[in-house]
């Protein structure tokens, strides 16, 4: 076979979208009322649930307990359908726990923990269905969450695969584009531009990566401007509603 | 932007998959016509008067073309004549799929602005998407799908167009229950060839319509030739369960019955399959992946000895087809030399370029079905439909294959295009080209484009980053008459009594900067053609013949290779920097001895001379001790006229003793240059190895010298060396030069690769460790590589992406091989057809040769003055040949009372068979030893 053509001469993708097109975006916050923060959003057929657990005081290890500001709890897990193929996911293995740390540095940057000393939030992602981008679906279900929780943050974290097909960017990813090569996860504070994470495993040419960079940085304030929109419809049903 | 449905595949990879994908639906795809008004198209390219003189449509149309019309008539669509084509998106996914090579062709086509052809994104259009319905096949759905976006067009150019006559989309299908549902639809519909033949102004365009329909296919009998194809899901199953194995079909150039198939397997091992007979071979074509069977192990045959040529050139169509109750496997063979034989039982992929060769003209008078025979004896004879055979037959032409059915003895084609007048030198050195694939066209307007602009000189920015080296007495040595000099080279003794040996490379890089149109065609063609009286150059002539050939007493920009050494030929120091030159003298070899042996010249080039040419001789002295081959093979040049461009002498080349001279300091500067990019970049590196042949490959060397009494060691380059140079003969100083040269073909081809792809670099013929190619960057690509490799390894110039991904390299390599090889059989072919063209002026020879190869019907002719070989038989096609037997330990072959060994010293005449004009070939003819029967007639000819 002489596999896939990820961007045709026409500039189209796989999925009928152009290079700097995001996905679909939905979201709701507020999905589970006995945690203090919950959210779900789609990306595409990239589905995860967020919630979020705090400002508390510590419970487990009191021996990690920070005095100047909150510790930050994240873990991250796939559901056992969320594949293709139903595969037992058990905690703890190498990809969730690296998956866990970099949710907990993204938060770290974007939560204003100085103002919880002494406390833990916890923030659990879970991947209900699989197809790219995990990361950054991750990042901004547990964005909403945390904003659903009432936990001030500097400012939204918004994530977005990009890759790099053909001398051309392609923005947020699905599952078959992220085999094709190179892919670069960036999580954007926006208004500010500050990056709170930025990861690649693949090798690129540096000449590439500044392009590539933009184009994260683009499509990420893309995401910025969905999510800004959930929230605000967020508040306008729980404000009228009177919840 | 609408959003829209997921739609779900299952696909197969081990078990069941199911895959999930999104699949956006949008509104803004437009549909590219000139005369719309509605999509906010930035660009357009369909014309808005889209005529074409056609008596089934007299209105503007635009011809929508289905899957298979593409993919059997891409010559028709490559017709400049045929405009304004709507390409669907399911149809260029469906020829992707199913043959890259239509593919690629149908992508320049699209890309060609005169063409008007526009690619329409008719799966994510929101009102041409449709969904499979239940019980509705893949290919069906397809056939529905390309139906609705036709539907869609005729709608949409009706309402932006209010005229009765506006335009229209043709739907060209020779699906006949797709064109029925397309003409109930209200769809113009026809067959590829009627509408062809529709197009009153242009009849041509007839012949490159390609053979289809049904009852082309039944030609002459109903006897079925070969067995039936598998169909493609049993050959895939074969293949995993082991009982076929997959393949690349190679037909074998001496018997058209036989062929191998170079199986594949794992890792190093790969195997080859005999077939033998036509049915065996069942219509697989040269490079087609196959799917071959094995026999039963009773039934394995070996290869036959005979040399079998398919010329039944003047018979028509029926004879030829009775001529093939073709001998049954008889020749089984000794135990020993049997090799697995299978059959072919499927044809996986076929891989059918056009094929250049000739016409046959059917002794029908009116006939329009001829036979065409290839150039390349690979490939079987063709059948064509055309009305202009009269016209064709003296020319060279361009013939693609369609199809070949089971009832037919050859396949069927069709014309695609005539080159010349067979026999013109032109034509010859066209078709030449094009058979082996040598891009040749002259350079585009955007390729010059990057071409610095003239007058050119050496800016103060260039001089402040090179080493000025304008000084030294820096001297080029070529053969003469070269205009492209690549190298130069200096020495001088140091103040500390060391010696300072520079080579100094043309710096290609400076002018060719990654990436440009210039670079991208440089790479494509890999290397500069050598034929006989013409030049193919990989680089514009501004740049090869001028600003980067470093020629006498101009300033020229150049990479240097700098070593210190002592008077033994050692390495001390070595260095490398961009530099400025000015060579003092471009001599000839010739001019460079005679400057060395000149006691009275004492200037400072002879100086230079000097010095070189005595560490030259230890240097070579060092390499030959290491185990460096010295190996031979004859090569001729031509003397040509001035005025025609015929040969009018022909000599064997000769060695002076400045070509190894110079030779020697190229040898060293890529050896130092491979190790210092190889140091730097050790995954990328651009290098160049070349494999010790399988001790195998020896056994004909082995046999030969052991018929003289002589042992040759093989098990390494060194012990190979050493015994040639003690395996000589008294009183026959030529066997030892016959020795080396049989020594030659033993040898694999050496090859680029990139050194994070490869464990194993070593170059067997030169012994060394690590190897590249740095010193001829005006006409080989993988020098510009090395040479951007080694500025970034000084830090001279920068990185770029191509150049450190390691695939990218890989594929370039292998670019690079294909082109050297096909370059290096050009070069032949070339040598071969002036050889025939001097030998046609000069009558019948008689020259002294000796016997190269035993075959079993014949004896292999070297002829050292001419440098020529050929073929002796023994077995004539029209009268019983002598008594023949064929010893294959020896090896001999006894003809009535003589027995040939190889070496053996003979008497041949030389002349022109110019009995087939497609293959004229040089005719060899035995005179001495005397054979009744088949030395005789030549002798009265010649009295």
């Amino acid at each position: 076979m002489a596999g896939l053509e990820l961007l045709s001469d026409q500039g189209y993708r796989l999925d009928g979208r152009k290079a700097s097109e995001l996905r679909k975006v939905q979201a709701r916050m507020g999905v589970f009322a006995q945690a203090d923060g919950s959210a779900y959003i789609e990306q595409g057929n990239t589905k995860v649930l967020a919630v979020v657990y705090g400002p508390h005081e510590m419970r487990a290890s009191r021996g990690r307990t920070l005095y100047d500001r909150a510790v930050i709890n994240c873990q991250y897990s796939m559901a056992t359908f969320s594949t293709a193929e139903r595969k037992r996911r058990p905690h703890g293995d190498r990809k969730s726990t690296e998956m866990s740390l970099h949710l907990k540095q993204t938060f770290e940057a974007a939560v204003m923990t100085q103002l919880y000393p002494r406390s833990q939030i916890d923030i659990y992602v879970k991947i209900l269905q699989s197809d790219g981008g995990n990361y950054s679906a991750c990042v901004n279900a547990a964005t909403l969450a945390v904003i659903d929780a009432g936990i001030p943050m500097r400012d939204y974290v918004c994530a977005c695969t990009v890759g790099f097909v053909d001398e051309t960017p392609l923005a947020d990813l699905s599952h078959v584009e992220e085999g094709g090569g190179s892919s670069l996860a960036m999580a954007l504070l926006p208004r500010g531009g500050q990056i709170a994470l930025l990861q690649m495993d693949a090798r690129l040419h540096q000449d590439h990566l500044e392009t590539l960079m933009e184009a994260a940085m683009t499509a990420c304030k893309g995401v910025s401007k969905v999510l800004d929109e959930v929230v605000r419809q967020h508040l306008q049903v729980s404000v009228l509603t009177g919840e | 932007m609408l959003k829209s449905k997921t739609f779900v595949t299952k696909t197969r990879s081990g078990g069941v998959m199911k895959i999930v994908r999104e699949h956006y639906l949008r509104d803004d795809i437009w549909c590219g016509s000139e005369a719309c008004t509605e999509c906010k198209q930035e660009s357009t390219v369909l014309q808005k008067d889209a005529i074409i003189e056609s008596n089934l449509c007299v209105f503007p149309h635009y011809l929508l073309p289905d899957t298979n019309v593409v993919l059997h008539q891409i010559d028709v669509l490559d017709n400049p004549l045929i405009r304004n084509v709507i390409i669907l998106q399911i149809v260029l996914q469906e020829v992707r799929h199913r043959s890259p090579p239509v593919y690629k062709r149908l992508k320049d086509i699209t890309h060609d602005k005169d063409k008007h052809v526009y690619t329409f994104t008719n799966e994510h259009h929101r009102e041409t998407f449709i969904e499979r319905e239940p019980g509705e096949s893949a290919n069906d759905r397809n056939d529905r799908a390309i139906r609705v976006a036709a539907t869609w067009y005729n709608q949409h150019l009706k309402t932006t167009e209010l005229k009765e006559d506006g335009l229209k989309v043709v739907l060209l299908t020779n699906d006949r229950a797709n064109k029925e549902k397309a003409v109930e639809g209200g769809l113009l519909a026809y067959t590829c060839e009627e509408y062809v033949k529709s197009l009153i102004a242009n009849p041509e365009l007839m012949d490159h319509l390609a053979l289809t329909s049904k009852e082309h296919n039944k030609v002459g009998t109903d006897k079925v030739v070969f067995p039936e194809h598998l169909p493609l899901s049993r050959i895939q199953a074969g293949i995993k369960s082991g009982t076929f194995l997959q393949g690349t079909f190679r037909a074998s150039r001496d018997n058209y019955l036989e062929a191998t198939v170079l199986i594949q397997g794992e890792g190093e091992d790969s195997n080859e399959v005999l077939l033998k007979g036509l049915p065996q071979l069942n219509r697989a074509v040269n490079n087609d992946v196959v799917a071959v069977q094995l026999l039963p192990r009773d039934q394995w045959v070996a290869p036959s000895l005979v040399l079998l040529q398919d010329d039944g050139s003047a018979k028509d169509d029926d004879t030829t087809e009775e001529e093939e109750g073709e001998k049954p496997l008889k020749n089984v063979g000794p135990e020993l030399a049997r090799k697995p034989t299978g059959k072919v039982v499927g044809i996986i992929k076929r891989n059918r370029r056009p094929f250049c060769g000739m016409l046959n003209v059917s002794s029908i008078k009116e006939a329009t079905r001829h036979l065409f025979t290839p150039a390349d004896r690979h490939v079987p004879r063709i059948y064509i439909e055309t009305r202009q055979a009269a016209v064709l037959v003296s020319q060279r032409i361009m013939v693609a294959i369609d199809g070949w059915n089971k009832y037919s003895r050859y396949p069927n084609g069709h014309f695609v295009r005539s080159l010349g007048k067979a026999g013109d030198k032109e034509t010859e050195t066209e078709v030449l080209l094009l058979e082996h694939d040598i891009p040749h066209q002259a350079f585009s307007q955007t390729v010059l484009s990057f071409l610095p602009k003239m007058p050119w000189t050496i800016t103060p920015e260039d001089m402040a980053v090179r080493e000025d080296l304008r000084q030294l007495m820096v001297c080029s040595v070529d053969p003469p008459g070269c205009t492209d000099i690549d190298d130069a080279l200096h020495c001088r003794e140091l103040d500390n009594g060391n010696l300072e040996v520079g080579v100094h490379i043309a710096d290609v890089g400076h002018f060719i900067r990654p990436g440009n149109a210039l670079d991208i065609e440089a790479g494509n063609r890999g290397t500069t053609v050598y034929l006989c009286g013409r030049r193919i150059d990989m680089l514009p002539e501004l740049l090869s013949s001028n600003l980067c050939s470093l020629r006498s007493n101009v300033e020229r920009l150049s990479f240097s290779c700098i070593w210190e050494m002592n008077h033994k030929a050692e390495i001390l120091k070595t260095r490398f920097t961009k530099s400025v030159i000015s060579s003092k003298a471009s001599l000839t070899y010739a001019e460079a001895q005679m400057r060395i042996d000149d006691a009275s010249m004492n200037d400072g080039i002879t100086k230079s001379l000097r010095g070189l040419d005595k560490l030259a001789k230890s240097l070579k002295k060092q390499r030959i001790e290491n185990g460096a081959l010295t190996l031979s093979s004859v090569e001729v040049r031509f003397h040509m006229d001035s005025e025609t461009h015929d040969p009018i002498d022909l000599q064997t080349k000769e060695l002076i003793e400045t070509n190894s001279m110079v030779e020697e300091f190229m040898v060293l500067a890529n050896i130092s240059v491979a190790q210092k990019i190889y140091e730097e970049f050790s995954e990328c590196s651009l290098l160049r190895k070349h494999a010790a042949p399988p001790p195998s490959n020896y056994d004909i060397l082995n046999k030969a010298a052991k018929s003289k009494g002589l042992q040759i060691h093989t098990d390494s380059a060194k012990a190979l060396a050493d015994s040639l140079n003690v395996a000589t003969v008294d009183g026959f100083p030529y066997f030892n030069t016959l020795l080396r040269i049989l020594a030659t073909r033993c040898m694999m081809q050496a090859v680029y690769f990139c050194s994070g792809m490869d464990s194993d670099f070593n170059h067997y013929g030169l012994a060394s460790p690590i190897y590249t190619h740095f010193t001829s960057p005006i006409r080989r690509y993988s020098d510009i590589i090395v040479h951007r490799l080694l500025a970034v390894a000084i830090a001279a110039d920068g990185t770029y992406p191509d150049l450190v991904d390691k695939h990218k390299l890989s594929a370039l390599c292998n670019n690079l091989n294909y082109r050297h090889k096909m370059a290096q059989y050009a070069q032949r072919a070339s040598v071969a057809f002036n050889t025939q063209l001097f030998f046609k002026s000069r009558g019948i020879l008689k020259e002294e040769g000796y016997v190269l190869f035993v075959r079993k019907n014949a004896i292999t002719v070297l002829v050292p003055k001419f440098g020529l070989e050929g073929t002796v038989f023994f077995d004539g096609k029209d009268r019983s040949g002598p008594k023949l037997s064929f010893d294959e330990e020896v090896p001999a072959l006894t003809v009535d009372q003589h027995i040939f060994h190889m070496f053996d010293k003979v008497k041949v005449t030389i002349s022109v068979d110019s009995g087939n004009i497609q293959h004229q070939k040089i005719r060899m003819e035995l005179v001495e030893p005397m054979i009744p029967g088949v030395s005789r007639e030549i002798q009265l000819a010649s009295q």
